[in-house]
């Protein structure tokens, strides 16, 4: 009865947040409801690096690669089953025909079934990062190391899809809007309410799953390789496969993410894999508090949504203020915003301020949380 | 023999402008360990600084000297980065010493800054405002230093300050007036025009010289061999490498840690104030010519090994020598009755795109084999 | 002036980013035209009198913002019309949302053609009223005529669509390709191709250049230094570089080099003078106008002509009048064509020292636009027709 009781405010946000989802799409635009569903899938990739980094300690700037794998791998199903597109000799994708490609290639073959494609988005990533994070940690490369790695690895492959037009229509990346998917053109506005809702079911999920990770041994286990590595390997385990399988979750992550945003801004391109999108990645995590599952998720969401309705106002002022919020956070607020409010940043702030914090339960308790928050 | 050396010459070209461009960051990250994601963004400003240089030896007085602008443009750019890049250490990095990652995502955040401010500030308001900067901070010690210490240090400081405030809006509106070019924001590119010496190539022969590529190879060569000098032969590199080695013990012998900090950083600024000076003379001048350098900088850095002057030399060449064989697909002349099923691959990567592509995954793998680089530091430095 | 009412028009242009160097350029003319539009009496529709009005979003050079913007400028603001893009990559990532959500595209810029949406209007050259001539002029009458040929571009749709017409153009001409390279965008580490170009071309000959932006810096300044100038018979025929660009280059790397393009500021019409001046007067002494300029210009009032001619504000009514419309643009007179694409003259020029251009040739008056490339294999032979909707997008002529 007490755990009901005390839950009673957490059953209340879910209700009232379930109702708001089910509700959104008659209240606010199309255009807004797709802006909406796009930030949400940027938490699930947000929510990747919450594990490797705020969890694992691992600083990967290079979450773009999968990300626009599992875009990549959505959008050449959709052009592959784009019923009445205009179409290339040989009924290839309409791009094979300004490059004179006469024959589709090979790795666009398994994409024509819609169960490998669904397969794939996760799968693809998470092996591209499983092998890769392999190869590093197994090298025991760590810190700023694997953070320049990740980002040479993710020039290696910006720079390989931006040049191959001849398989990938390079630089221009691939379309979705107007194909079909379940019998509906993917950019109209009846089948972007339908990914606007599956985005919010699998936000949750994902946000769920990694709760259940991060509060069992395999957490415990990461956050052990956060704090001391070498203690831990001390202590008999090999923290190598670990952080491999962590890497790939994230990956696997980033790619449904990916795919999400693919199908929803209706374009995915080798832009998707330029190094200042997979830092701003991070930057979410970071400002929303890295180590709280919640903080990765609001700081993804809300960073993004800042930028579009600063950059729509004044479009001169929105770096200044992005790189103004990073070096805040990095020199002052290290732990985002939400690890902010758990540390009882409010009442310290009050506190400078010269008013007397106003108590709300015992002061034994108040005291007990501000010391574990301090620690 | 011809190809062997036009592909050196063109590897050596292609490397030098990486090396000088990195050369500053070898020392920031290599040294202090600290990752400068502002590095390319230090170099834009050195860049601007040669374009602003040369727009004022474009002035009737100076007119005459305008083939000289580009030693005077060395000068002031070191100054300019060096001076942006000491505000920045005593105002951000040095809260974050120890903690690199912190460091990488702080100065993430100032290049974004960086490279807004360029685009809304006129150049004429940036030079002022330099301008007034440098003589605010140097005002006090060189009056120290020159009639001894003043009695009232404030009104020493607030002296100098107005002062410098005064020079600045001055030098500023007159920029303003004389060259209307520098007085709007812009965010489009500049043109920084090489005078006539620096534009053709020397013939040998049958081989042409570009001479902007030796004169960024004599400049680097030059820059390696300061940095040198300064590191392993003067006081302060002395003390740099103290500090380094070991900082509780540096301190403990009087060495000054936090000065030694602040010149360090500086100086590492000033050298991207340098190298944009050189990438000026190749390329397009604009906010973002920082970033399409900053990752090879990283690359020569991690490859040659973080900490080894040597190792980054080595590891500019041997990308500019791999760029250029792989690029401009020579490796066909140079083996002509390559087997079919390789030429085809070969034929694939001779694309500037495909060769970039190359060779930073070669670089993943090289470091599968040597993680410290090509040229490890060794003893208790390499593990923290 | 007293309005009855206003109408928002959007404008989508990257004012940050690579692309800013250029596009920047062009929402400045389109509002200098709106503000003709409206310093003249705005748009009349059904008696009343519309004040014309801005809203401008940025695209921030990058492809997939350029669709973003488009769908806020189309269901957000409900703009009857976006007046938008520079790179094809751009348009490319527009075209499907405009075609998705039925809206209408003004597009300004020279491009590859081989593409023709009943959602989208092209104001600038297509190949055979840009490219073809140009290579045709090199082929035959430069004074590198008759040598072979080698083809520089960005990585990206443009170049590479652009060159693939090019070769077909020089093989039926009886011309020789000896190379081509592609630099990726945001690169400008230019040295492995000129050393491509150096031993491709021994003794010179014409290179055609389709790169974008400031890796021409790049290019020109190495050219030279390489020694491969117009005096020593390289000379380069550039589709992207016009009057803005020899300004952010400079013109000492640029003289003798040729380009070709529909209008040129050193026209010497009263239109294009009157072009010239009243953009100086309101943005600054020192600037220069160029073609895709003009073609932005001529794209808003075009715009005015279509929505008065079907009396309506509807994408569908505007699309049908502007069939037909003609307009006396600065480069002379221009009319829309059934393609939605338009007439426009075609003009050769070599840069002068002086950073304008010296006019070497002009066409018998406006040439015809085709979307669909007659020396391209795939697209030869067809065309498009939207005035008749048996004919549509493409059809077999």
């Amino acid at each position: 009865m007490a755990n009901i009781r005390s839950r009673w405010p957490q059953l209340l946000l879910g209700v009232v947040g379930l109702a708001l989802v089910v509700a959104l799409p008659s209240l606010v635009s199309p255009f807004r409801l797709n802006l909406l569903g796009r930030y949400l899938s940027l938490a699930i990739v947000a929510l990747g690096i919450d594990l490797i980094w705020g969890y694992t300690g691992l600083l990967s700037l290079g979450q773009g690669i999968f990300f626009a794998l599992g875009g990549y791998g959505t959008a050449m199903h959709l052009q592959l089953n784009c019923h009445g597109c205009s179409r290339a000799p040989g009924g290839l994708p309409e791009f094979f025909g300004l490059y004179g490609v006469q024959q589709l290639p090979w790795f666009w073959e398994p994409f024509h079934s819609p169960w490998f494609t669904l397969l794939a988005i996760g799968l693809v990533p998470a092996a591209v990062a499983g092998l890769l994070g392999f190869l590093v940690f197994r090298n025991r490369i760590k810190g700023v190391y694997f953070s320049i790695l990740t980002q040479a690895a993710l020039l290696v492959f910006f720079n390989f899809f931006n040049g191959q037009q001849k398989l990938i229509n390079g630089t221009n990346g691939l379309k979705t809007d107007l194909t079909r998917l379940l019998g509906l053109m993917v950019g109209s506005d009846t089948m972007q309410r339908y990914l606007f809702w599956l985005t919010v079911l699998l936000a949750l999920l994902t946000w769920l799953l990694c709760r259940w990770l991060v509060r069992g041994r395999f957490g415990h286990a990461l956050l052990a390789i956060r704090d001391d590595e070498a203690r831990l390997r001390c202590l008999g385990y090999n923290p190598t496969p670990f952080k491999t399988m962590v890497f790939a979750l994230a990956g696997a992550l980033a790619g449904i993410s990916g795919a999400l945003y693919t199908v929803q801004s209706g374009i995915v391109s080798p832009q998707f894999m330029a190094a200042p999108f997979s830092i701003e990645m991070v930057i979410w995590v970071a400002v929303g508090g890295r180590g709280t599952l919640w903080g990765a998720m609001a700081g993804a969401l809300v960073i993004n949504m800042g930028k579009s309705l600063i950059s729509e106002a004044w479009p001169q002022t929105w770096l200044f203020i992005q790189g103004g919020l990073f070096l805040l956070v990095v020199t002052t607020l290290q732990g985002g915003v939400v690890g902010w409010f758990q540390e009882g940043g409010p009442r310290r702030l009050l506190g400078r301020l010269g008013l007397r914090p106003r108590l709300s339960t015992y002061p034994a308790l108040a005291l007990e949380t501000r010391q574990e928050g301090e620690d | 023999m011809t190809l062997f050396f036009e592909s050196l010459f063109n590897g050596v070209a292609i490397g030098s402008v990486l090396l000088i461009a990195a050369l500053g960051l070898a020392i920031v990250f290599g040294l202090m360990g600290v990752i400068n994601l502002a590095h390319g963004e230090l170099m834009m400003l050195g860049a601007y600084t040669t374009y602003v240089v040369q727009s004022i030896f474009k002035l009737p007085p100076l007119e005459p000297l305008f083939g000289a602008y580009i030693f005077v443009a060395v000068v002031v750019a070191f100054l300019v980065s060096g001076l942006v890049g000491l505000l920045l250490e005593r105002s951000v990095i040095r809260r974050l010493y120890g903690r690199p990652l912190e460091t990488l995502l702080a100065t993430w955040g100032v290049s974004l800054i960086l490279q807004q401010f360029v685009r809304t500030v006129p150049l004429a308001w940036s030079t002022g405002l330099w301008l007034a900067a440098l003589l605010g901070l140097a005002g006090p010690p060189v009056v120290n230093r020159l009639w001894g210490p003043r009695q009232r240090p404030w009104l020493l400081r607030l002296g100098s300050w107005a002062v410098a405030m005064a020079v600045g809006v001055v030098s500023a509106a007159w920029i303003r007036g004389t060259l209307p070019k520098l007085a709007r924001a812009s965010a489009r590119n500049v043109d920084v025009t090489a005078p006539r010496w620096l534009r053709g190539g020397l013939d040998l022969g049958d081989w042409t010289l570009p001479i902007p590529r030796l004169v960024i190879i004599g400049l680097t060569i030059l820059a390696v061999l300061a940095v040198y000098w300064f590191l392993n032969r003067s006081l302060w590199g002395l003390r740099i490498r103290a500090v380094t080695q070991n900082r509780a013990m540096g301190d403990c012998l009087g060495i000054p840690t936090q000065a030694v900090d602040a010149l360090t950083f500086a100086m590492g600024s000033g050298l991207a104030g340098v190298a944009g000076v050189a990438v000026s003379l190749l390329g397009s001048v604009g906010p973002n010519v920082g970033g399409d350098y900053i990752v090879g900088c990283f690359m020569v850095v991690v490859l040659g090994g973080v900490g080894s002057l040597w190792g980054a030399v080595v590891a500019a060449a041997g990308i500019g020598v791999l760029t250029d064989v792989i690029g401009a697909g020579r490796l066909l002349e140079i083996w002509p009755r390559m087997p079919a099923w390789l030429q085809g691959g070969v034929e694939f990567f001779a694309t500037t795109s495909m060769a970039r592509v190359l060779i930073f995954a070669l670089i993943v793998v090289v470091l599968q084999v040597r993680p410290a680089g090509l040229f490890p530091q060794r003893g208790r430095m390499a593990e923290t | 002036m007293e309005f009855d009412d206003t109408v928002a028009v959007g404008i989508l242009h990257s004012l940050s980013g690579t692309m800013a160097i250029s596009e920047s350029t062009l929402s400045e003319v389109e509002k200098m035209a709106i503000g003709e539009i409206n310093a003249s009496g705005g748009v009349t529709v059904d008696g009343k009198t519309y004040e014309v009005t801005w809203i401008e979003e940025d695209g921030a050079s990058d492809w997939p913002t350029f669709a973003e913007k488009a769908k806020k400028l189309i269901d957000q603001d409900q703009v009857p019309v976006v007046f938008g893009g520079w790179t094809s990559a751009s348009r490319k990532a527009m075209l499907p949302v405009f075609e998705a959500k039925d809206a209408f595209l003004y597009y300004p810029i020279q491009y590859e053609g081989q593409e023709c949406s009943r959602n989208i209007f092209y104001t600038g050259a297509t190949p055979n009223q840009q490219a073809e001539p140009a290579v045709e002029f090199m082929f035959k009458e430069s004074p590198v005529a008759g040598k072979p040929f080698f083809l520089v571009g960005s990585d990206y749709v443009f170049p590479r669509t652009s060159n693939t017409i090019t070769k077909a153009q020089l093989a039926s001409l009886g011309g020789q390709v000896v190379g081509e390279d592609y630099l990726p965008l945001g690169n400008t580490e230019v040295a492995p191709i000129i050393a491509k170009i150096k031993k491709a071309l021994p003794d010179g000959g014409a290179i055609i250049n389709t790169l974008n932006g400031d890796q021409n810096v790049a290019f020109f300044k190495q050219m030279q230094s390489a020694g491969l100038t117009p005096d020593n018979d390289y000379y380069v025929m550039s589709f992207s570089i016009a009057e803005v660009e020899i300004d952010t280059i400079g013109p000492e790397y640029l003289a003798d080099h040729f380009a070709a393009w529909n209008f040129f500021q050193a026209i010497d019409t009263p239109a294009s003078q009157k072009f010239t001046e009243s953009f100086k007067a309101m943005y600054g002494e020192d600037r220069v106008t160029n073609d895709p300029m003009e073609s932005a210009y001529n794209m808003v009032y075009l715009w005015k002509a279509g929505v008065e001619k079907a009396n309506s504000f509807d994408d569908n009514l505007v699309r049908e009048a502007l069939i037909g419309v003609t307009f006396d643009a600065p480069q002379g007179p221009i009319e829309v064509m059934p393609n939605h694409h338009i007439s426009q003259t075609v003009r050769i020029g070599q840069v002068t020292p002086d950073g304008q251009f010296a006019i070497l040739s002009t066409s018998d008056g406006p040439i015809s636009p085709q979307a669909w490339n007659q020396f391209e294999p795939s697209s030869k032979g067809y065309a498009c027709d939207w005035s008749d909707p048996d004919k549509g997008e493409k059809y077999l002529l």
